[in-house]
């Protein structure tokens, strides 16, 4: 373990390394700086049309018809869909990915506002939307079902009726942990200390909304889809699932994405839509959302209504956790979670303690709001884990009259326990906390800062310092036990070399942002020699890409980088043969070195890997059994998730005046574990922290009583700018993962996880002398103000 | 109706709808594709590109207002092969992750710089307010940000010191600052 401070200045050189890890600029940046990135809105195709979706305005109302005559006369229009005219097709209704169904269009009602309805294909963006006003949907009104405490209620309006014998809004029932032995610990604690959260709607809302382009092709029979998918793969199976279309014949292009954050991980009824306007027009169609759209009626994450409880010994020791959880999951289940797992890895609410018991309820409901559950940097669900866990803790000192860095440092999970099963099973493969707290506290300068808050205290100041400290469940996962619709969520990898020495790594995964063109050339060059300038990436293409299940919970680097690394020292493995060959020596006596095999104890006798894989193509004898070419493909499994952690301070002030929280500062240790890029990983926590700001400052999807949707635009759904975010604070420790093969954990989601409570633990701590023991996100000027004067209100 | 404008230094002229949005012009019409949508109300900045010099939202405005004028895009802000400084400060100092917002950004950056050579933390900030990432985290940029601005005055630097050293017949150089080299 090294503990090493990581300021980064303004200044630095381009080191590129010929060789492996390290800081290196990265490979895809060229097109994207000279606007020649290719997204999907960017795919223009001969002949082309444009879809747009007609939807509810309405949170629940039966339909009870729809005229699209007008529309259909309407100039330039092709096409007019309705959900009746789906149904003839059995199309009318798909299935999500945590096997509920969800309306492609409606048939019968609507469910939540901004539902699909219809849709209109025309010949332009412009007269597509003009048709849209055209159709006329008469609606009659029924009462939706906004707070989920009301779901259950035996005279709350059944949303789900078209599922056979429905009779209530439930949605499912999780547990997890010893009720029993947590009621033990509770009984015979000297302190319990029990705090209602919210974690509210909130939604990932990435840049680029989601859209597809999709081009039937009637002669051969194939579908080309481009689309904003974090999945590609999991994508076209689904769509020969749903559709009926052979799987072969459809090619799922994941070309650049402008962020996903888990947004783009469900398919969206949009997709379909595109796919049956192509097949009946027989021209390619393109799909996309405006941002309205986006915001109302995509992936939405959290919505939990939770309670914490956690007991303790007087003298801060943690006994055991518990906590009760009512989720939201909207009209339809659209989690995109393991299937086994319909609360993602919210198990991991224990934290980074080493507790005696732990148990957590949890109901889920439906209610007439959007879809999804699982979205937004989230790492399945260890967001609101992370959040509960770690404010209960906070809670907890201010009971104890504790310091809550000290109360944390008493209570974690020691190295040497490790690898350590938790109170609800999740089997933690490596840690060494202390460290990585000491260093955020040194780095913070945690004691001067203590004095910093006395001092203006007592002046009547208000500053704030919170703490967070997470342990991170990613990697998803273990064939065994994680799949999404019957799909293991392991990973391939291809990686070819060519004769003359360079090489193209094919992934299953894709990248919305995360720079994979850079890093997993470095991960390839680290194991076979090749320069990563070298090494050609391809992603985001089921035509030319091994089978894998996508990029989201920040499983890229824990599961495909895994096969990157393994593929390559396959690739290896078979050049020692080869070079054992052209040397004249036993694969035995070889030994490797930055790219190159040399005699053991004559390192003047060697051959590069670039010699090996001419004589691999060549005409030359290669030794007996061994075919030419130099390449080899992998499927990985991972035999466990990887569990990042890190250490966050966070130093607020707050303007007595307006109650206006101004992050001064934010420190944020993150140990993932063997670092492949530096600079990738920085920026990657950067933006994660802003998320952090973002939520617990700022965004939430907030719904009127009639369910209309008041964070439907940019205007209303806050989202932060370069003037609420510091200059954030970034250092590391390594803690490598036993089980990966370079020990890298993934960081992706870490800091999107551990800012929120952070933050709020800093605004909670800023306004102590108020008597304020909690107050839920988002933390905006009101809010805290009412906090302020003893009247904090849950958001919802 | 028919539109004439100068884009990125070459004169256009189409038919277009009264009702066409610079954004949708630059993109779906001339297939000028760098310049990105990402809401409808002015409030995320993926659509800056110049009029006239001057930064503007180009999904509030019309393609038809346009006409006459001068638009500058990404793809007009390297000169041939050589990446402009604001470009070079993105890519060194990770300005840019999913590369949506980079365009605007940029764009917006560099009227910055034009207008101020020289601009602190603060000002880089104020001046992108009206942008959003979803990615960066905003410090990156803003480094991005200083990176040009240090290597465009460095590189004035030069280029003063490189003349006054040919009036003295001893060097004769195009003075491109080291940091500024690709």
């Amino acid at each position: 373990m090294t503990a090493v401070h990581e300021r980064v200045d303004t200044f630095h050189d381009n080191d590129q390394k010929p060789v492996g890890y390290g800081r290196m600029l990265r490979k895809e940046d060229p097109r994207f700086l000279r606007g020649r990135g290719r997204y999907v809105d960017d795919v223009q195709l001969p002949g082309m049309l444009h879809l747009a979706i007609l939807r509810s305005p309405v949170a629940h109302a039966r339909i009870v018809g729809i005229d699209t005559s007008a529309a259909e006369a309407s100039p330039g229009v092709k096409a007019v869909v309705t959900g009746a005219m789906l149904a003839q097709q059995n199309l009318a209704w798909m299935p999500t990915l945590s096997n509920d169904v969800q309306a492609v269009l409606a048939t019968d009602k609507v469910r939540f506002q901004g539902q699909e309805v219809a849709f209109v294909v025309a010949e332009d963006r412009y007269a597509a939307r003009d048709a849209l006003e055209l159709i006329d949907v008469e609606y009659d009104v029924l009462d939706p079902v906004i707070d989920a405490r009301r779901a259950l209620a035996p005279d709350a309006p059944l949303i789900r009726d078209d599922l056979d014998g429905k009779t209530n809004n439930h949605c499912f029932d999780w547990e997890t942990g010893d009720e029993a032995a947590t009621e033990a610990v509770f009984a015979r604690a000297d302190v319990v200390v029990s705090q209602d959260l919210v974690y509210p709607r909130v939604h990932p809302a990435p840049m680029e909304t989601c859209g597809a382009v999709a081009d039937y092709d009637s002669v051969d029979g194939k579908l080309r889809l481009w689309s904003t998918t974090q999945a590609p793969h999991a994508h076209r199976t689904l769509y020969a699932i749903v559709a009926g279309l052979p799987e072969h014949k459809i090619q799922v292009i994941s070309p650049d994405i402008g962020g996903g954050f888990g947004n783009k991980v469900p398919i969206y009824p949009g997709y379909v839509c595109a796919i049956v306007a192509s097949i009946v027009t027989g021209k390619p169609v393109k799909w996309m959302e405006d941002r309205s759209e986006n915001l109302i009626s995509t992936g939405f994450a959290r919505d939990y209504i939770m309670r914490g409880e956690i007991a303790a010994t007087r003298d801060g020791r943690i006994l055991g956790i518990r906590t009760n959880v009512l989720a939201d999951h909207g009209a339809f289940n659209g989690t995109a979670a393991p299937v086994k797992y319909p609360a993602g890895f919210f198990g991991v609410f224990t934290g980074s303690y080493d507790i005696e018991a732990a148990y957590c309820k949890m109901t889920a409901v439906y209610t007439n709001k959007a879809p999804g559950g699982v979205a937004y940097a989230c790492s399945f669900r260890i967001t609101e884990a992370v959040y509960l866990v770690e404010r209960i803790v906070d809670c907890l000192a201010d009971e104890l009259g504790m310091d809550p860095a000290e109360l944390r440092l008493k209570n974690f999970i020691q190295p040497e326990q490790f690898p350590y099963t938790t109170k609800t099973g999740w089997v933690y493969d490596s840690g060494n906390y202390e460290p990585t707290m000491r260093l955020a506290m040194e780095m913070a300068g945690y004691d001067e800062l203590r004095r910093e808050q006395a001092e203006k205290r007592a002046r009547g100041e208000l500053m704030g310092i919170g703490i967070a400290f997470f342990t991170e469940a990613v990697g998803a996962g273990p064939r065994k036990d994680m799949d999404i619709l019957g799909l293991g969520m392991a990973d391939g990898c291809e990686l070819r070399v060519h004769p003359t020495g360079k090489a193209v790594v094919r992934l299953s995964v894709q990248s919305q942002g995360q720079g994979h063109e850079t890093t997993f050339a470095q991960i390839v060059a680290e194991e076979i020699g090749i320069p990563p300038a070298d090494i050609e990436v391809l992603h985001g293409d089921t035509d030319n890409t091994p089978f894998g299940l996508g990029t989201y919970g920040s499983r890229s680097t824990p599961v495909s980088g895994a096969a990157a690394a393994l593929v390559a020292r396959k690739v290896r493995d078979k050049a020692r043969i080869i070079a054992s060959g052209m040397l004249e020596v036993s694969v035995a006596d070889l030994e490797w070195e930055k790219g190159a095999f040399h005699v053991a104890g004559d390192p003047g006798r060697s051959v590069t890997i670039q010699d090996i894989a001419l004589r691999a193509h060549g005409a030359g004898d290669l030794p007996e059994g061994i075919e030419g070419g130099l390449e080899a493909q992998i499927c990985y499994n991972p035999s466990n998730l990887t569990y990042p952690h890190g250490a966050y301070i966070c130093v607020v002030d707050i303007d007595p005046g307006t109650a206006q929280v101004t992050v001064r500062r934010f420190i944020a240790v993150d140990d993932c574990g063997t670092r492949i890029n530096p600079m990738i990983i920085e920026g990657q926590v950067h933006g994660g922290l802003t998320d952090g700001v973002g939520m617990a400052l700022m965004e939430m999807i907030a719904f009127d009583e009639d369910g209309n949707c008041l964070g439907a635009s940019l205007m209303d759904y806050l989202i932060p700018t370069s003037l609420e975010v510091p200059d954030w604070e970034t250092g590391f420790t390594v803690t490598p993962s036993p089980h990966h093969p370079i020990g890298a954990k993934g960081v992706g989601e870490s800091a999107t996880v551990g800012s929120p409570p952070a933050i709020v633990n800093a605004v909670i701590d800023a306004l102590k002398p108020f008597g304020v023991r909690h107050a839920d996100m988002p933390l905006t000027p009101s809010r805290v103000w009412d906090a302020m004067r003893g009247q904090a209100r849950p958001p919802i | 109706m028919q539109v004439t404008m100068t884009v990125n230094d070459v004169e256009v002229t189409r038919e277009i709808e009264a009702r066409l949005l610079l954004v949708h012009f630059l993109r779906d019409v001339l297939g000028l594709t760098g310049t990105h949508w990402g809401c409808d109300t002015s409030n995320c900045g993926t659509c800056v590109v110049w009029l006239d010099g001057e930064p503007v939202k180009s999904c509030t405005v019309l393609a038809a207002m346009a006409g006459g004028h001068q638009v500058r895009t990404v793809e007009g802000l390297a000169k041939g092969a050589e990446l402009d400084p604001i470009q070079q400060g993105f890519m060194q100092c990770h300005g840019l992750q999913c590369g949506f917002c980079t365009p605007g950004m940029m764009m917006t950056a560099r009227a910055l710089l034009d207008r101020n050579p020289d601009p602190s933390e603060t000002e880089i900030r104020e001046a992108i307010s009206g942008q959003i990432c979803r990615c960066t985290g905003y410090a990156t940029i803003v480094r991005s940000v200083r990176w040009a601005a240090v290597a465009e005055a460095q590189a004035a630097a030069q280029v003063t010191e490189t003349t006054e050293s040919s009036e003295a017949g001893e060097i004769d150089n195009a003075g491109q600052p080291a940091e500024a080299v690709a």
